[in-house]
């Protein structure tokens, strides 16, 4: 029988965050984030290395204590017996035992949740043909690819069938072969109605797998909803325009500044609400004396709006 | 280029904490330990502790016994340590028993009519008037009892000694004169009197030596009588150096994030230590097993008939270690100061605490200093089990001690493991 609420008979939420607010000496590492987690979604939590979305996933694990706030686990508390069954948490290090074999880690990590016999031996080899490791079974952990390990990372975290999984940047030094392998792992997952946090500091990974994504910067969620509702929060019906001039770091700097552009690294961003606004835009730009060396129309992504909401680059 | 290269050498030596202890702080704490004990013997040399059993009650054995307590000895002729002494005198019995039993390491027994034959040597003949009853396992205490005991004769009872010379020479060469027999007397008379003075002439004496006959009460019939102790000393050793590197593997769990991970299981921290400790006392005590097994096998020890004792004292040694394990591996931070911290703290260990040379000979304030290691209880244990074939429950000093220590060890591993639980 699911969890409910104290409110009344709603089912408890996945993950409930609430006012959350950690400090580390002088650095504030969140500071009052709130978000919750629904049923069968993948959440995305997407910001630059120091955002604070891994102490916000180890405050959901428990492993940090917040100094505000609170965090429940389908109305557990954070940290609590039945919080941590319910919770896989696949961390951003390779927490796995490098001399033992894929299977032996599994197995180990399967009899610290309290599996033991058959139900061992059925949820080691789901795990393994879930990470497509089956055939690399009876293989030392020092022995694999860079990928096989993450993955095996992925598998050590599910092994006793949570119905929450908190990833933490599961595809950091991976190549594109396993990040797209890790990928569908990920897919299946979401497709088993298992809720998924998904930190990353990668927008492509966000825009791909997650329902939701919650833009974290400075220890706060500074924006939060699907993609399209980010995007279109932050830019409506608008759309970026590339312009590359041939003086483009002198006197046309400050002529785009004047325009409205943001200078960057030789070319000029522009936002645009219709096609119509680029001719006007180059005849303007060649009435000012500036040569127009390349035009390009981008559709805005979860990258623009976090550049335009922190006036930074995601990943800055 | 060269500058270059031992300047970038140089600055990651001076970033490297355990490194620095090792270079400068083992080797100078190491030097520190054997210059106390072999450099700076002097006032500190311990004296040596004796048992003394008077059965003759002659001016003779009393003059024995006052000789003996004016050297570098710790003359006991009642048990018990206090000043007075309770009880009553030592029997010869129960001085053999305390040798064996490691309370002192050689006792002397004055057999009846020691004063007598010292005086009439012919009438009774020379036998073995004094019987030295010592334990091999300390091959320096009953060496220099049996030293100090002739120079004692030579130097405490010269009156003794002249007139049994004397006594001698009249029965082979015949009488003394009148004028002879009386300078004589008046000698031994005035070498009385500077004795009662207590300025009996040290430093003369003649080529008689008193005879002694000893006797070993502990060992006997053993082919290799060190090789428990050396099996016990190494053994200890590199348990510690052992427990230390198993306590590690939390280190490197905390630093890959395994650790993480497994608390964020079912597993808390106290199961986690648990475990580890369980490891790391199986694994001691099949270390232990194998050292006494290749003592058994290639240098004859005698285990099996002390498997109880041996099974006892491994498990506590095991236990104690284990503990020490945790203990290190919590203090420190990362594997490299473990490293460090580790190699100094054991090997000071086992250099105070016996394992690298017996404790005996070490000046009396380092042997007290020794007992704050788990290795001289260790050492002890082992060696009454394996030397003094002492009965299992003889040994309960020693286990209440390592199982104390390492209950004691381990709480306090836990209190700073706590770090790890949450931050």
């Amino acid at each position: 029988m699911p969890a409910t609420t104290r409110a009344g008979n709603e089912p408890a939420r996945p993950v409930e965050v609430l006012g959350l607010g950690k400090r580390f000496g002088e650095l504030t590492a969140l500071d009052g984030v709130s978000l919750t987690l629904e049923r069968g979604e993948c959440l995305g939590l997407l910001g630059p290395n120091g955002a604070g979305k891994t102490t916000l996933i180890r405050c959901i694990v428990g492993r940090v204590v917040p100094d505000a706030g609170g965090v429940t686990i389908l109305g557990e508390p954070a940290g609590s017996p039945a919080a941590r069954m319910a919770l896989g948490w696949i961390p951003q290090d390779l927490a796995l035992y490098p001399r033992l074999s894929c299977r032996e880690n599994l197995e180990a990590f399967g009899r610290y949740h309290g599996l033991r016999g058959a139900g061992l031996r059925t949820a080691v080899d789901r795990c393994l043909e879930w990470a497509a490791l089956a055939e690399r079974a009876r293989d030392r952990v020092g022995g694999l690819s860079g990928g096989m390990k993450r993955r095996l990372n992925m598998a050590a975290g599910i092994i006793h069938s949570p119905r929450v999984i908190l990833m933490d940047e599961p595809t950091v030094g991976v190549d594109p072969q396993s990040r797209n392998r890790i990928f569908e792992m990920i897919e299946a997952l979401s497709a088993q109605g298992i809720s998924v946090l998904y930190t990353t500091h990668y927008m492509e990974e966000a825009e791909r797998l997650c329902d939701r994504i919650a833009i974290v910067d400075h220890g706060r969620v500074i924006a939060l909803g699907t993609r399209d509702q980010l995007v279109h929060g932050a830019f409506g019906a608008r759309s970026e325009v590339r312009v590359h001039l041939e003086d483009g770091d002198g006197p046309a700097a400050e002529w785009a500044r004047g325009r409205g552009g943001r200078p960057e690294g030789g070319a000029v961003r522009f936002e645009v609400e219709r096609a119509a606004d680029i001719g006007e835009l180059l005849e303007a730009a060649a009435r000012a004396g500036h040569e127009v060396v390349d035009v390009s129309l981008h559709r805005p992504n979860l990258e623009s709006v976090f550049l335009h909401l922190t006036g930074r680059e995601l990943r800055e | 280029m060269i500058l270059d290269v031992a300047r970038t050498a140089a600055t990651t030596l001076r970033r490297d904490r355990g490194a620095l202890l090792l270079s400068f702080v083992l080797p100078v704490a190491f030097f520190t330990i054997f210059a106390v004990i072999f450099g700076g013997r002097g006032d500190t040399t311990p004296r040596i502790p004796v048992i003394v059993v008077d059965q003759d009650r002659s001016a003779a054995s009393e003059g024995l016994v006052e000789g003996l307590r004016g050297e570098s000895l710790e003359v006991r002729t009642r048990p018990g340590r206090g000043r007075p002494p309770p009880g009553a005198d030592y029997t010869a019995e129960a001085a053999e028993a305390a040798v064996r039993a490691g309370e002192v390491p050689v006792a002397i027994v004055i057999p009846r009519g020691f004063g007598d034959r010292l005086a009439r040597p012919g009438a009774a003949g020379t036998g073995a008037a004094l019987q030295l009853l010592r334990d091999p396992g300390d091959p320096v205490g009953p060496q220099v009892v049996a030293g100090l005991l002739q120079k004692v004769a030579m130097t405490s009872l010269p009156d003794f000694m002249i007139e049994r010379g004397s006594a001698l020479l009249e029965e082979q060469v015949g009488g003394f004169t009148p004028e002879q027999r009386g300078r004589l007397e008046e000698g031994i008379r005035a070498l009385r009197e500077r004795r009662s003075q207590g300025s009996a002439g040290r430093g003369e004496g003649g080529a008689m030596l008193l005879s002694v006959a000893t006797r070993d009460v502990v060992g006997t019939g053993k082919r290799h009588p060190m090789i428990s102790f050396y099996a016990a000393a190494i053994g200890v050793m590199f348990l510690l150096f052992t427990a230390s590197a198993t306590g590690g593997s939390l280190l490197d769990e905390v630093e890959s994030g395994t650790l993480d991970r497994v608390l964020g299981s079912r597993v808390t921290l106290g199961a986690l230590l648990g475990g580890k400790l369980l490891f790391c006392t199986a694994l001691a005590f099949l270390q232990l097993s194998v050292m006494f097994l290749w003592a058994w096998a290639v240098f004859g020890l005698d285990l099996l008939p002390h498997l109880g004792g041996f099974a006892v004292m491994g498990l506590s040694t095991s236990f104690a270690v284990g503990a020490f394990g945790m203990l290190i591996a919590s203090v420190c931070r990362t594997r490299a100061q473990l490293g460090a911290l580790s190699t100094l703290v054991i090997l000071v260990m086992s250099s105070i605490g016996g394992s690298m040379f017996p404790r005996f000979l070490m000046p009396e304030l380092m042997q007290k200093a020794g007992l704050l290691t788990l290795n001289a209880w260790a050492i002890d244990g082992f060696t009454k089990v394996f030397w003094r074939d002492a009965p299992v429950v003889a040994l309960w000093p020693q286990v209440l001690v390592l199982l104390g220590a390492g209950a004691a060890l381990l709480a306090v591993a836990r209190r700073l493991a706590g770090r790890w639980e949450r931050s």
